[in-house]
């Protein structure tokens, strides 16, 4: 679509119109409203937005991994090299999850079995996926730990999960994922449970491997600081859409969507001095239960006129590699 | 998932502004049903000298009689009233049931807070009710009847004292549970005394299991009644409780089998009053299980 | 000096390991060593470092949630260490507390109003009407309408619910408030206002501040003066702006480095430090630091830094960056009162 004619490189992952809803006793929450967006082979795309706008659903959706009894992907497209994975049986969703695409989630420790070694479980992962020998799965297992910075990872592949630090259960995980090989690593709020110094670390590392193995990366996260220092493009999402979608350099020398510019001003930074009160985004998100006429923003825009309140905007183009769901988008990019 | 849970704070508009028994029944079945059931036994049980003829009648001449318009169920083997002695036997069972449990879940709820934020009475209570619960409740009925004589006294005493470290256990689990939560530690730093922050956070959050074990209790009482009964140890035999009833007529099952459905029905249907009353309570004081609604 | 709400002498919590019953030596968990500071009216002070480093115990501590193994807590010059559990109620008007978990710090049960009234009705009698308007008082105070008392918590946003904590720890109207995360588990924009509403509590009222985060954003922001703890000790207290702009302390220093700045322009050169916390059951010898620390010398494997003041007013625990008096021959002002230089 927007970004389709300025890549030079192809599209690995297509989404288009993806509407995921959550079925409660008595409602309905439309947690994704229709978004599309695509990851291009090799590059890291960040996803930021803060708790409900619907970025883990939309990593959760295209793995097909929501909890079935409440959850449904009721329409679009995930097209991956081409093919709807949303059409595809379980049996070859399975063989795309975890070997061509692989996830790794915030807290490691609640995707990694306690009972096996860390050893094991990557082991496991390989020969899953291809048919290597259990001793050859085992020596792949030492040299992604190597990859991924373990120290000692002779001793620490027979290491069970609760013998690790976080940091290091964080790149076992990161070991696990990238076994295989994948094309696309979806990352949901990795380093959000990591301390400053660790999170540097495994920011670091999973830069220097995407150079290194050459595969795309899904950026979830809420934090601008670690999409500034991690991505190439970007996508904001707001109340299950897509808000604005650009390069990093573009999104934060010129926010186009009132919620990013209220997003990244609310942010503490020392280059506009201590002590202030921070300009903060009045009100709260709205609920998805009901339906939002208009801009899902516009109760809580500053930009906000009568169009806003009526019509929901679509994300049109504002520039090369720009997009924005505003209907004033030019103005707030202004000024 | 950062989703569901934006979503289930959002939700809850719906508080008990309404009240009254249909709203109960709407919102709470169970309670509705279960209390309602409990309470028909238990005005059943008092009024019992209103609709009932006299228990302790003998008619020689009638006994093992079939239903009939005269006896509404029949005749026991020493010729009486089947109803009548169900009718009165409700008020035996029900007070053993419902004294019994009572007394279990205050002792233990003491047992339990004190155990739970005393550590030094921890280690002793904790011992000792590991030694009182590998008592079975009929031995030491049994040891105390032959003490003191049968009566419901004592067998009230012997439930209580078995069935103590179970619900001292549970109050305990709980209050360990509750105590290092953040609002606990916030109550006691706005200057909140022990007894009150005992009271008003943390008894609160041993209602519910509280509840189910209470209701537990009852049921097992009325049964260990009848079974102390039916060893002939329980309350005397001309008095009359379900328990005994059936204990008595057993024998004369084949010919008389509405002697023992009877008292047995009736205990069953108590039984399932206070189990559907503990469910129902239990989803009451949950305050995640209201919010849902 | 003037104005001394809080002064922190020599504070150590050891925590044992296990019970002990049959092996005489059990292993402790060195959760604060030795820590000193203090507090002037009106005044924030930051605690920083990464987990495990102490400074949530520090923050327990201070409100006696439990009990030092060595050192002293001082209110306005009374020792709370040492106060019975009546003295220590009264001790609690002067200095209350915020918690992290705006989910958990409320309890499900009992309305708004309930909830931040309760510490007034610790120590007095309210009517419903006094207690209606305290109520009322205390949300207007924190940005939310009175109307909202006769919830429950649960029908309160993250962002409203830690409004509901402040107010609760305003209802004795102390003039020091521990803020212990009070903002980590909250979204940016939701942050941005509450960073500005105890910003504006501290203009109105006066109050000071013992602020607890791990988010040096929000510490350079909110901060007056900030104190830097790695594994129980405090490694550097200096004035909000001296220590961002020039950190002294080589852990200081990758501390600032590894927060993620949101400027993609920047480019990051070295991941700012190796290796991860080590655990305080048995912490490195000398200073704890040095097997992560580029500037180790033999020393700092050996003999444990002191906090030595800096010219700036600063204090500073490193053997290589700030030697000791006698050995650098650099004058410096006497420990104590540099200690509280705002």
């Amino acid at each position: 679509m927007q970004m389709q004619k300025l890549a030079g490189n192809d599209v690995l992952l297509d989404v288009r119109d993806l509407e995921t809803h959550f079925y409660g006793e008595e409602s309905v929450t439309r947690a994704l409203g229709g978004i599309s967006f695509q990851v291009r082979s090799g590059e890291t795309l960040g996803v930021v937005g803060e708790s409900g706008c619907g970025k883990s659903v939309t990593a959760l959706s295209i793995l097909r991994l929501l909890p079935k009894l409440t959850a449904r992907t009721v329409g679009g497209e995930i097209r991956f090299h081409g093919r709807d994975l949303l059409k595809l049986s379980p049996r070859e969703m399975r063989q795309i999850r975890g070997n061509r695409i692989a996830m790794i989630f915030q807290e490691p420790m609640t995707s990694l079995n306690p009972v096996y070694t860390v050893g094991h479980q990557i082991a496991e992962a390989v020969q899953i996926h291809t048919k290597a020998s259990r001793s050859d799965a085992m020596a792949k297992a030492r040299e992604m730990l190597r990859l991924v910075r373990i120290a000692d990872p002779e001793r620490r592949v027979n290491n069970y999960p609760h013998e690790m630090s976080g940091g290091m259960r964080q790149r076992a995980m990161i070991a696990m994922a990238l076994a295989c090989s994948p094309e696309l690593l979806i990352a949901d709020e990795p380093t959000t449970a990591l301390d400053v110094t660790i999170q540097a670390q495994i920011l670091r590392l999973i830069v220097d491997l995407k150079e290194h193995t050459g595969t795309a990366v899904m950026f979830i996260t809420h934090d601008l600081g670690v999409v500034a220092e991690t991505c190439q493009r970007v996508i904001v999402m707001y109340a299950g859409r897509i808000a604005e979608q650009a390069s990093v350099t573009d999104l934060f020398a010129r926010p186009a969507h009132p919620y990013t510019q209220g997003l990244m001003r609310s942010v503490p930074d020392r280059r506009h001095g201590r002590q202030r009160r921070l300009p903060e985004i009045p009100g709260i998100v709205p609920s998805l239960r009901e339906p939002i006429v208009g801009c899902s923003f516009a109760p809580r825009c500053p930009f906000a006129i009568g169009i806003c309140r009526e019509k929901t905007p679509t994300l049109r183009d504002i520039g090369p590699g720009h997009a924005a769901a505003c209907f004033r988008a030019e103005e707030v990019m202004g000024g | 998932m950062s989703l569901l849970s934006a979503s289930a704070e959002a939700a809850p508009k719906g508080r008990l502004q309404l009240s009254g028994l249909p709203r109960l029944a709407r919102r709470h079945p169970l309670v509705f049903i279960g209390g309602g059931l409990l309470a028909l036994l238990i005005i059943l049980a008092l009024a019992a000298p209103l609709y009932a003829s006299d228990p302790l009648n003998l008619y020689p001449f009638k006994r093992l009689q079939p239903l009939s318009a005269e006896m509404w169920l029949g005749s026991d083997n020493l010729g009486r009233d089947v109803f009548a002695r169900t009718a009165f036997g409700a008020r035996i069972s029900l007070l053993v049931g419902l004294t019994s449990a009572a007394s279990t879940v205050l002792t233990g709820l003491l047992v339990g807070i004190i155990a739970g934020y005393n550590r030094r009475f921890d280690s002793i209570a904790m011992r000792i009710m590991d030694g009182l619960m590998s008592i079975p409740t009929i031995l030491l009925a049994l040891a105390l009847v032959s003490l003191t004589g049968a009566g419901i006294g004592i067998l009230i005493v012997a439930i209580t004292i078995t069935h103590t470290p179970g619900t001292a256990r549970l109050v305990r689990s709980v209050v360990l549970g509750v105590r290092e939560r953040p609002y606990v530690e916030a109550a006691l730093c706005g200057g909140a005394r022990l007894p009150k922050v005992l009271w008003r956070h943390i008894l609160p959050s041993t209602i519910p299991a509280l509840m189910i074990q209470s209701a537990n209790l009852c049921a097992s009482a009325i049964m260990t009644e009848a079974g102390l009964s039916f060893l002939g140890v329980g309350v005397p035999p001309e008095i009359p409780s379900w328990g005994n009833m059936i204990s008595s007529s057993r024998l004369y099952l084949p010919i008389a089998p509405w002697s023992v459905f009877a008292p047995g029905i009736c205990l069953a249907v108590t039984v399932l009053a206070v189990n559907l009353l503990g469910d129902g309570l239990r989803d009451l004081f949950d305050p995640r299980a209201t919010r849902r609604r | 000096m003037n104005g001394q709400l809080l002064k922190v002498e020599n504070l150590t919590k050891h925590y044992p390991l296990g019970t002990g019953f049959l092996n005489k030596t059990v292993p402790v968990v060195r959760a604060v060593e030795d820590v000193s500071f203090s507090v002037e009216a009106g005044e924030t002070l930051c605690i920083v470092g990464e987990s495990g480093c102490g400074k949530s115990t520090v923050a327990r501590l201070l409100m006696r949630l439990v009990e030092p193994t060595g050192g002293r807590v001082l209110i306005d010059g009374t020792d709370i260490a040492g106060l019975k559990t009546h003295e220590l109620r009264a001790s609690r008007r002067r200095m209350q507390m915020v918690f992290q978990d705006p989910y958990s710090s409320l309890n499900p049960r009992l309305t708004a109003g309930q909830i931040i009234t309760e510490p007034v009705e610790n120590f007095e009698r309210l009517s419903r009407k006094q207690r209606q308007a305290l109520a009322a008082d205390l949300l207007r105070k924190v940005g939310m309408r009175p109307g909202m008392m006769h919830r429950f918590p649960s029908e309160f946003s993250g962002g409203q619910r830690q409004r509901l904590g402040i107010a609760r720890a305003l209802a004795l109207q102390p003039s020091l408030i521990i803020a212990d995360e009070a903002v980590s588990a909250l979204d940016v924009s939701v942050q941005a206002q509450i960073l500005n509403l105890l910003l504006d509590l501290q203009q109105e009222m006066g109050l000071a501040f013992v602020f607890i985060s791990h988010d040096l954003g929000v510490v350079e922001h909110i901060g007056h003066r900030v104190a830097v703890m790695y594994l129980g000790r405090i490694v550097e207290l200096a004035p909000c702006e001296a220590l961002f702009a020039n950190p002294v302390h080589p852990y200081t220093e990758a501390l600032i480095a590894a927060a993620p700045v949101p400027d993609p322009t920047r480019v990051r050169l070295e991941v700012p430090v190796e290796g991860e916390v080590p655990s305080p059951v048995n912490p490195p010898s000398g200073c704890a630091f040095h097997p992560r620390c580029p500037l180790a010398v033999d020393r700092c494997r050996i003999e444990v830094p002191p906090l030595v003041p800096m010219a700036d007013g600063r204090v500073v625990a490193c053997h290589v960056r700030a030697p000791a008096a006698d050995t650098s021959g650099r004058p410096v002002a006497a420990a104590s009162s540099s200690l509280t230089v705002g």
